[in-house]
């Protein structure tokens, strides 16, 4: 009940030393395998596309081209770090930092396994929809700390852009929690164990998959970057570990969102189908290779998928989406009621 | 004995960062104090274990109303100076203003203990979930006054969107459906032109 406890926020009201270590321990267990995927997630974009595009991509840095992500780190880090004359520095370097810490601190809820999550807060889902909805702040204010007209323009975009995909992925949450009745992220999972919610609920699936990629600044809604009008959008001035910050916050968004995804949607970490040869594999698998796909998928879109225009974008968030979820929600309510078949709250 | 030095560290960054509002003298570093004082408040929920209303705390105020403050006040060219000056030209007013909410407070938490111990009303939250509790009083409880302040907030938005919405002609807008309707009769029309007669 106690959040804070369950948190972990209180490292000194823990009664001994060693459980403290072993929260850090954990929290490095799951930040360590995050940071190498993210690495990784950058080659698999960069091979991917390049065979959808009939090209090569990067397959000379080791086998397979498999050591290029920490070519590309190192190279990065070598770097020198610019700072503009006229930016504000401590916003300047503050703003990356946000990206960065906010990427990693929403893996906290996310239930890799059945009891296998660092903290199972009653608000899980709150929590994370909090976490992703601050990550505009990063953006915002490095567009306006930079001193720049190309990144202020960016990061405008962005905020703008983030805000509104927000609401409409806000009423789509609403429409699983109905069918849930509880706010925490393994319940939402346990909700799911005869059928996943991508196949009654599946315009909504498709929505919120759609939203998540304006949110994350994906393809085909990357406007915030836009290198042809743009440069490069909001870090256009950053350089060296700064600019690194920025990439490794924007994939391990990417890496969050495909998680949200499969926790809502996908069954998290539940096996497809519920028979001997398959249930016997861990869940952690299960919730990588369901991952995955939808990684995939973000990869795919992007290869494929033409550029939006802003006013489109805007159209397609306000006109088309919000109006739907929000009949979606209406709908479901006054299903689950007719039907009496609100779940009942713990 | 943990629990409330973090409680007064959280304060303490609560005030501190509502003087930096109103003291700042560069707009944005206003608008990111009160992030500051949002998240902290935020925080300060959490150790009265309301955690829901402190997630929303941070939905609310911080994801959504905060960025677009922060994002007009960005888009503003304002005056430093010019700001400071304003600023002591309401200083009589904001001190008496100031003074009578203070003792309204005053009053309301300390001689008037009846009003106090009805607020304090509060669910077991060892029993039920907050999230629960939460609902049951705002659409169980007090619904007719929960539905109340959502028409008078629908009425504010249709305000705000009267007074801003005005039709300038000359404006190029794509209007999908026509873009949709249009067939190819109306837009391409074929001519078989005859050999070195066209123009």
């Amino acid at each position: 009940m106690n959040f804070i406890n369950d948190f972990g926020i209180s490292v000194f009201g823990y009664s001994d030393f060693s459980s403290f270590i072993i929260i850090i321990l954990k929290i490095l267990a799951i930040v360590l395998p995050l940071l190498i995927s993210v690495a990784y997630l950058t080659l698999a974009e960069r091979r991917v596309i390049g065979l959808m595009q009939l090209r090569k991509g990067p397959n000379v840095v080791g086998p397979f081209g498999l050591f290029q992500p920490f070519a590309d780190a190192l190279k990065l880090m070598s770097k020198e770090t610019i700072i503009p004359k006229e930016a504000n520095k401590f916003l300047f370097l503050l703003a990356p930092m946000i990206t960065f810490i906010l990427a990693l601190i929403a893996w906290a809820v996310i239930p890799f396994d059945e009891n296998n999550v660092l903290a199972d807060i009653n608000v899980g889902i709150l929590y994370l929809f909090a976490v992703s909805s601050l990550a505009v702040y990063g953006i915002i204010i490095a567009g306006w700390a930079s001193n720049s007209k190309y990144a202020f323009l960016g990061a405008l975009r962005s905020a703008a852009q983030m805000v509104s995909y927000e609401v409409s992925i806000g009423l789509i949450i609403i429409t699983v929690l109905l069918c849930v009745g509880s706010l925490n992220l393994t319940d939402i999972v346990n909700a799911q164990k005869n059928v996943w919610f991508a196949i009654p609920l599946l315009p909504m699936f498709v929505m919120f998959f759609i939203s998540v990629l304006a949110e994350t600044n994906r393809a085909p809604f990357d406007l915030p970057e836009g290198e042809s009008e743009l440069v490069a959008g909001y870090f256009v001035e950053y350089s060296s570990m700064s600019f690194a910050l920025f990439f490794l916050g924007e994939y391990a968004n990417m890496i969050l969102m495909s998680a949200l995804t499969v926790t809502l949607f996908l069954g998290g970490w539940l096996p497809i189908i519920d028979v001997y040869p398959l249930n016997e594999v861990p869940g952690v698998i299960w919730f990588i290779i369901k991952i995955i796909f939808i990684l995939f998928i973000f990869l795919w879109v992007r290869a494929s998928t033409p550029r939006y225009r802003y006013d489109q974008l805007m159209r397609l968030g306000w006109k088309i989406f919000l109006p739907f979820s929000l009949v979606w929600v209406v709908l479901t309510a006054g299903f689950l009621v007719f039907f009496d078949i609100v779940p009942k709250s713990i | 004995m943990y629990y409330s030095i973090l409680f007064y560290i959280f304060s303490f960054f609560v005030i501190l960062s509502s003087v930096g509002v109103i003291t700042s003298k560069n707009p944005v570093y206003c608008v990111l104090y009160l992030i500051l004082a949002f998240i902290n408040s935020a925080i300060l929920f959490l150790f009265l274990n309301a955690e829901f209303l402190a997630m929303l705390l941070i939905v609310v105020y911080v994801g959504a109303v905060a960025v677009l403050f922060l994002f007009v006040v960005m888009m503003l060219n304002i005056n430093i100076e010019e700001k400071k000056s304003k600023f002591l030209k309401f200083k009589p007013l904001s001190v008496i203003l100031g003074s009578i909410i203070l003792v309204e407070f005053l009053y309301f938490f300390i001689m008037d203990n009846s009003t106090l111990e009805k607020l304090s009303n509060t669910p077991n939250l060892e029993q039920k979930n907050n999230t629960i509790s939460l609902g049951n009083i705002l659409y169980t409880d007090f619904a007719l006054l929960f539905q109340m302040c959502g028409v008078i907030l629908l009425v504010a938005m249709i305000g705000a969107i009267v007074l801003t919405l005005r039709k300038r002609p000359g404006v190029k807008k794509q209007i999908i459906k026509n873009q949709v309707d249009t067939k190819k009769e109306d837009v391409i029309e074929v001519v078989s032109v005859k050999n070195n007669e066209g123009a």
